[in-house]
């Protein structure tokens, strides 16, 4: 199944946006007093008027947006690539050269938003003026192309010939520098339309995508009564985020020992997975961000265990733990797992009984004569806020974690090897994919992936 | 109270005999009233917030891997969560599981369509989640039986009317969250295939999703091609916020790491940062040389860095506080159309329809930043002459001279 690329509607919405600010560009180059000098450029005996070098493009570019020499040449070259631009001498090759290589404006009658797409029959016209021009000046994807087209459209193929010669006919009474200057500008709107195979396409836009209209009076109203927070408050709570993780940004302070992809040693990753005997501080230190990251943590989760057992309400944890198993779980063992959990946390005598205040037991227990997957979600919320507002603090505060804090392990920085052309050998991983899930105790409810048949090492 | 629709009037449904002309005009009325009130909010801007927040110096990005391998365009990316695998999916079908950092090909698929549009990791690893033009979203288990046929074992689990756009697991292996060119949003049981939430409310076709990293754990975000950006409720299905600031289609929506704000990518060519509790566009990340629209985008760890892939091939790397762009890194010969940065922020991929997929990391130029050191030990030698040299004039004692020097620092 092929996509078509050349579909109105969405393709060319997406199109629309880019080329139109490709045009906002292209006038401001033309502008006559902050744009480009342009000069008269000589063509083999004749003078071509209105030309500039690749050199003053990317020196335009440079000074109009403050940006560097690749950047512009670069964006140059796109510039050039959608036809807005085109090359006098070379006009098959499409790139902006930043030397003193002659460039014309392509006029806006060929701009690729004007006359876009193409027409199959300007093309046959095209094709076939250059044949009766001078046969043997199509080139072979162009031969192909012809020959396509004449079997295509062949019941107007007398129209298209007596076009194609009247079209002639009219430039042999031009002057010779205009018919140049027409030859040169239609050469260059083709070879961005009708792309030679394997070239860059312009119009490769990827899968079509569609347009609609809706009344959005019911969201509009309720989003009038929501409550927003200033925005002092909430963006000084960007800088305080980013200030509290720039130590853990890999991207930003560096990794330690080293960054695997840099040093290809996997130290990092060994010392960080996620039952580690010895957590390192940063990992510690970062358990006392929010209580959510301590309870993303396996690690930081089994330490907070063995705090609230200690503390004679580890049945807390069990029951979020449990929760969370419902919520994310097969649908199909969502009746038996309200049961288990209504047995062992709620209900009276249970073994490992829950604390939660009257009403929202009263909701939950009238919950789970229908149980559905949120039924828990009140209790569980309530647990939730509990432990975050009381234990966790006095966790933070606690021996144990301390004591975690100081044993905590911060790696040595690993030198600049001497030979750094030398490559470590990167040495393969077992894949999650083999690992035994018998051993995670956290709850989550795992996929149904088939249990490890190893046919031998990985490579 | 202050407003003037009460709350009872908020949750009233659209009357019958209201016309749609007149459904308009209110709708027209109450958008300008309500960037009314989200304007009696804004105090300041970010900007002006991250005046006291240090700059960042020059960035050096290098390329760490090239994985290729694909045979044509390369259309999304997704890592696992050990940090070093990735599964990518492209235009011919194929959907291939790396490990990146050796840069082996672990498995394959071939899918029954082409523009295979959205793939994603499962969270224990054990499978991978894909789909496109087939309107389908299948996972696949991974099975490290070299003779078993991964094509064999695959399981159909939502199905769309139109194609799918994105596709992401949910906490578990065993519930995936889908976005569709058919409007819609859907949330799906992998073992039954059974729908257990659609969410509709986007007008044209919905291109990416973002699962919340919040605690509550129950929202996510959907842009369209309608160039709004809807935050869902994913038990009740209802849209609880929406942003339409963008000129353009949203190519790509992400969760700040806090789980408070999110970005935008459009094809309008630029990158926008939303609040959520403020409710309102806080920041826009363009310049004027930046023309081609923004496919994919992801925060950095700290959520300080911006990563844009773009469809004119470069990367645009942008400080999130100061709103400006660090660093343009060049290197992919078509459009960047994925861009993830791994899980323990290490490194960032980014897919292109170059047909390859590159691995890239840096860090702070330290070029610059001797310099910095260097300007801070010339002060520091500059005082400690300046302090030799007084106390040889002068009878002052020591400490007084130390505290007249401190101004340097």
């Amino acid at each position: 199944m092929t996509i078509s690329t050349l579909t109105r509607g969405g393709a060319q919405r997406e199109q629309q946006h880019c080329l139109r600010k490709m045009e906002r560009v292209i006038i401001a180059m033309q502008d006559p007093d902050i744009g480009l000098k342009m000069r008269n450029q000589r063509l083999l005996i004749t003078v071509i008027p209105h030309a500039m070098t690749g050199n003053d493009i990317m020196e335009w570019l440079i000074q109009k947006y403050n940006i560097t020499d690749e950047e512009a040449g670069h964006l140059g070259g796109l510039l050039v690539q959608y036809g807005y631009i085109y090359p006098l001498k070379e006009p098959r090759s499409l790139i902006l050269r930043s030397d003193d290589s002659p460039y014309r404006f392509q006029t806006p009658y060929f701009w690729t938003s004007s006359r876009w797409p193409a027409s199959e029959l300007d093309y046959a016209i095209y094709l076939a003026k250059k044949n009766i021009r001078k046969q043997g000046e199509l080139v072979d994807y162009e031969k192909q192309n012809y020959n396509l087209l004449h079997k295509r459209i062949n019941h107007t193929w007398d129209f298209v010939v007596m076009q194609a010669r009247e079209q002639i006919r009219a430039s042999k009474q031009r002057r010779k520098a205009d018919r140049i200057v027409l030859e040169c500008q239609e050469q260059a709107y083709w070879l961005v339309n009708k792309p030679c195979p394997g070239a860059f396409d312009v119009f490769d836009l990827g899968p079509e995508r569609c347009n609609v209209l809706n009344s959005r009076v019911i969201l509009n109203r309720r989003a009038l009564v929501r409550n927003r927070v200033k925005s002092s408050i909430c963006l000084e709570s960007f800088m305080k985020f980013c200030d509290q993780y720039h130590q853990h940004d890999p991207i930003m302070s560096g990794c330690l020992p080293s960054n695997p992809w840099i040093s290809d040693d996997t130290t990092h990753w060994t010392i960080n997975t996620d039952l580690v005997g010895t957590p390192t501080r940063l990992r510690v230190e970062r358990w006392s961000f929010s209580f959510m990251e301590l309870l993303n943590d396996c690690l930081g989760r089994r330490e907070f265990m063995t705090y609230l057992e200690k503390e004679f309400s580890g049945e807390n944890l069990c029951f979020w733990e449990a929760c969370e198993d419902l919520r994310h779980g097969e649908s199909s063992k969502i009746i038996l797992k309200v049961e288990e959990v209504y047995k062992t946390f709620l209900s009276p005598g249970a073994a490992r009984w829950v604390n939660i205040d009257s009403k929202t037991m009263e909701r939950t227990l009238e919950g789970i004569k229908q149980p559905h997957r949120f039924v828990m979600d009140d209790a569980q919320m309530h647990i939730y806020f509990l432990m975050k507002k009381d234990s966790y603090p006095r966790y933070l505060k606690s021996d144990l974690y301390k004591n975690m804090l100081s044993k905590a392990i911060v790696p040595q920085e690993t030198k600049k090897s001497v030979f750094p052309f030398m490559r470590r050998q990167r040495h393969s991983s077992p894949s999650p994919a083999m690992v035994s899930q018998a051993t995670e105790d956290n709850g989550k409810a795992k996929g149904a992936g088939p249990a490890a048949t190893n046919s031998g090492t990985l490579s | 109270m202050r407003f003037s629709i009460s709350p009872e009037m908020a949750t009233q449904e659209v009357q019958p005999n209201e016309t749609l002309s007149n459904l308009k005009a209110e709708s027209d009325t109450l958008k300008t009233k309500l960037e009314d009130e989200r304007a009696k909010l804004h105090d300041v801007e970010l900007h002006q917030v991250a005046e006291k927040v240090d700059g960042l110096g020059q960035f050096i990005m290098k390329t760490r891997r090239t994985l290729k391998g694909h045979g044509n365009k390369v259309l999304c990316m997704d890592w696992c969560k050990d940090k070093r695998r990735i599964v990518s999916s492209s235009q011919d079908g194929k959907v291939i599981v790396w490990d990146a950092f050796t840069t082996n090909k672990e498995h394959a698929v071939t899918m029954p369509c082409t523009w295979v549009m959205a793939c994603a990791y499962a969270p224990s690893g054990c499978a991978v989640a894909c789909g496109g033009l087939d309107n389908k979203c299948s996972v696949y288990p991974l099975s490290l039986d070299k003779n078993e046929n991964l094509a064999a074992k695959k399981k159909s689990v939502a199905m769309h009317t139109n194609y799918l756009s994105a596709c992401s697991f949910t906490n578990s292996d065993m519930q995936i969250l889908t976005s569709s060119g058919d409007g819609t949003c859907a949330l799906w049981d992998v073992e039954s295939g059974q729908l257990l939430q659609s969410f509709h409310g986007h007008a044209a076709d919905v291109l990416c999703l973002d699962l919340a990293p919040s605690e509550t754990g129950n929202t996510f975000i959907s842009g369209g091609c309608d160039k709004k950006a809807n935050v869902w409720d994913m038990r009740s299905g209802q849209c609880i916020q929406s942003f339409e600031t963008h000129e353009s289609d949203i190519n790509s929506v992400r969760y700040y790491p806090s789980g408070d704000a999110f970005a935008s990518g459009s094809d309008d060519a630029t990158c926008r940062l939303y609040d959520l509790r403020a409710d309102r566009e806080v920041a826009i990340y363009s310049k004027e040389s930046i023309i081609f629209g923004a496919s994919s985008v992801d925060f950095s760890l700290s959520g300080r860095l911006l990563f844009g892939g773009y469809n004119d091939y470069t990367i645009n790397v942008w400080d999130v506080l100061k709103g400006t762009r660090v660093s343009i890194l060049f290197g992919h010969e078509n459009r960047v159309s994925a861009l993830r940065v791994s899980p323990d922020g290490t490194a960032f991929c980014s897919g292109s329809w170059d047909h390859t997929l590159r691995v890239r990391n840096g860090q702070m130029c330290t070029f610059t930043h001797f310099c910095f050191v260097l300007q801070r030990l010339g002060k520091h030698l500059l005082c400690s002459l300046l302090c030799w040299l007084s106390f040889i004039r002068s009878s002052f004692p020591s400490s007084t001279k130390m505290s007249i020097h401190h101004g340097f620092y």
